[in-house]
């Protein structure tokens, strides 16, 4: 089975947030990025078992700068077999799934998988719009999935339950919690990574639907007030009358 | 015209739709025009969308639309959308609307934005708001297509009822592809407000020690008509159910009142829930920082406060 798992980078949630260029573009200087939680511990770490346990590669893809080389050694260490990244800036999901597009029309994959959602612009996008654009069916929220021939049985996640569905590959499917377990690398993954091919390739011409006006940090929360725990009838009585929600 | 997909759940229109419905006959007003509903399946109350300034919902009785599947919703919202001439469709930030989002917007040829949090703006263009890197900041994005797309976040903007007319009631035949998905098995749990859209929400973490000791948080829940949630160890550990983990790598949500219990206020918890209305901590440890992000304090023991808590609000509700 062929295996196309998308990774994108985030900032790391400890991580300052701010803006240069009159509040209109990320300050990264001095950021710490990671690998997106969703992409590296559950769709890449499904990925590497599935190909484990029934043969068959995993190529890792980010559309990204040179920087970005970091993470996809990274998800070569965990288990991937090779990876690509298209070289340009990720400006919208949009964009990003166009180029995802582009390059899986391509290869013929049987499994495009992602992350549900990045952590950093919380799009829940790109799985979707890379579904639309190669037609193929598109399984969102995945928390359980087996494969047996051609065949995929998957739990997602719906409001309020859980549903299972079964689909011929090929498939795109977002990942989520559950999914598998996340995996440390060990130092004969890292030391292999290091071989393994890992091609940079232009962008296609994509013209852009969106466009980011500008940032705003929200302003910071009021003191908090303090109340006595023998007074619960206050803390009631503050619900009620002052902030009103009972 | 604007489209709004309204999301239904056991017959009734889900508090989303109704957001959804609200926000849209807003921007209906923002760009001269009016602004419509699709629902798939049949809701008993569909017409009450009039209320919120919906003039006709479309109704798509299909049967290979009974479950949920990202290509044909897509496929028949955007035939809908092309003979109505819509130029603005909503969606709900939801599980269904965060699927559908995408693709729709590849299949309109559509700018598209998620978890939209402010009405358009018409300055410069279509400019709508989003909470980005976890509620920390707020970004302004213009949609420059003639099509838009966006999904509403959750409890963003209260419904407004602007009137009691009854929308029009029509029906919608789309001509759908082959489906190549099949739903098998469907486990839903019946009577409680799913998180997302949840108002008020109890939540507890570590503190609590022991999952027999969950009763108490369950209490102070249904006492307040709240939904319970949980810190990521109580999820990961099986005290919980994985869906009422709130966090960073949980689900994040933004009720009105957010009561959180024995949980420390990690940074990746907080990107959860920091978009609260009103958030009260409950902590024996006064150095906790969850604190910092707390409109209301108490520095205490869990097992003597909580039921304190409970009687409290029960003995409001007596008197009220
Ligand atoms: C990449 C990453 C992603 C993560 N994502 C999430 C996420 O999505 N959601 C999430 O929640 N966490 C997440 N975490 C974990 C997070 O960092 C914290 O470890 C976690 O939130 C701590 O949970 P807790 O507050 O329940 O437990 P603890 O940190 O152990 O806190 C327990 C609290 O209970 C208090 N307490 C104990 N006994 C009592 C008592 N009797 N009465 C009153 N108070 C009491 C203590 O003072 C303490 O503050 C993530 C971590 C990483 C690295
Ligand atoms: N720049 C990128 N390169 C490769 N994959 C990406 C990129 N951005 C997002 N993705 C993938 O798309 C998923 C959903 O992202 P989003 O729609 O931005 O929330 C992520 O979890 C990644 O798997």
């Amino acid at each position: 089975m062929k295996i196309l798992v998308c990774v994108s980078k985030t900032p790391d949630t400890t991580a300052r947030i701010a803006f240069k260029d009159s509040n209109t573009v990320f300050d990264s200087n001095g950021v710490q990025f990671i690998m997106n939680p969703y992409d590296e511990w559950y769709a890449l770490v499904r990925a590497v078992e599935l190909v484990e346990a029934g043969g068959g590669s995993v190529t890792l893809i980010n559309v990204g700068r040179e920087d970005n080389d970091t993470i996809l050694r990274k998800g070569l260490a965990i288990g991937a077999d090779d990876a690509v990244r298209i070289d340009a800036e990720a400006d919208s999901a949009f964009f990003v799934a166009s180029q995802i597009a582009a390059y899986a029309k391509e290869q013929s994959f049987d499994l495009v998988l992602l992350g549900k959602e990045t952590i950093d612009y919380n799009g829940s996008e790109v799985g979707s719009m890379l579904a639309q654009l190669l037609d193929m069916p598109f399984v969102s929220h995945a928390s359980d999935m087996q494969v047996s021939g051609s065949e995929a049985t998957i739990s997602r996640e719906i409001e309020g339950g859980t549903e299972v569905l079964s689909a011929a590959l090929p498939l795109v499917v977002s990942a989520a919690k559950g999914l598998a377990e996340q995996r440390i690398p060990n130092m004969k993954g890292i030391m292999g990574a290091k071989r393994k091919p890992l091609a940079v390739i232009p962008p296609v011409a994509v013209a852009g639907r969106t466009q980011t006006v500008a940032f705003s940090v929200p302003e910071a929360k009021g003191a908090v007030r303090m109340i006595d725990p023998d007074n619960m009838e206050e803390l009631v009585r503050l619900l009620h009358e002052e902030s009103k929600v009972i | 015209m604007v489209l709004v997909f309204a999301e239904h759940q056991n017959g009734q229109l889900k508090k989303a739709a109704l957001e959804a419905a609200s926000y849209g006959s807003k921007a209906a007003a923002l760009l001269s025009t009016d602004c419509a509903a699709v629902v798939i399946g049949s809701p008993e109350n569909a017409a009450l969308l009039g209320n919120y300034g919906v003039k006709t919902v479309y109704q798509i009785n299909e049967e290979a639309l009974k479950h949920f599947d990202t290509r044909l919703h897509t496929a028949a919202i955007a035939q809908l959308v092309r003979s109505i001439g819509a130029q603005l469709v909503v969606l709900s930030h939801s599980a269904t609307g965060k699927s559908l989002l995408g693709s729709l917007s590849v299949a309109l040829e559509a700018g598209s934005v998620s978890g939209v949090n402010t009405l358009p703006s018409m300055e410069g263009g279509f400019v709508v708001g989003k909470n980005v890197f976890s509620g920390k900041a707020q970004a302004k994005i213009a949609i420059n297509t003639d099509i838009k797309v966006i999904s509403l976040a959750g409890n963003a903007l209260q419904p407004e009822i602007t009137g009691d007319a009854a929308a029009s009631i029509s029906t919608f035949t789309p001509d759908l592809p082959a489906a190549r998905v099949k739903v098998v098995e469907q486990k839903t749990v019946q009577g409680i407000v799913p998180l997302p859209e949840a108002e008020r929400v109890v939540s507890a973490g570590r503190g609590v020690k022991d999952p027999g000791n969950w009763g108490i948080i369950e209490e102070l829940a249904t006492e307040l008509g709240a939904t319970t949630a949980c810190s990521r160890p109580v999820a990961d550990s099986g005290w919980r159910p994985h869906h009422e983990h709130v966090g960073q790598t949980g689900i994040a949500i933004r009720p009105n009142l957010y009561i959180a219990i024995g949980i420390s206020g990690a940074i990746q918890h907080l990107a959860g829930v920091n978009n609260s209305k009103v958030i009260v901590v409950i902590n024996k440890d006064a150095e906790a920082p969850f604190f910092k992000a707390a409109d209301y304090g108490v520095v205490g023991d869990l097992f003597d406060v909580v039921p304190k808590l409970t009687q409290a609000i029960r003995a409001f509700k007596a008197g009220a």
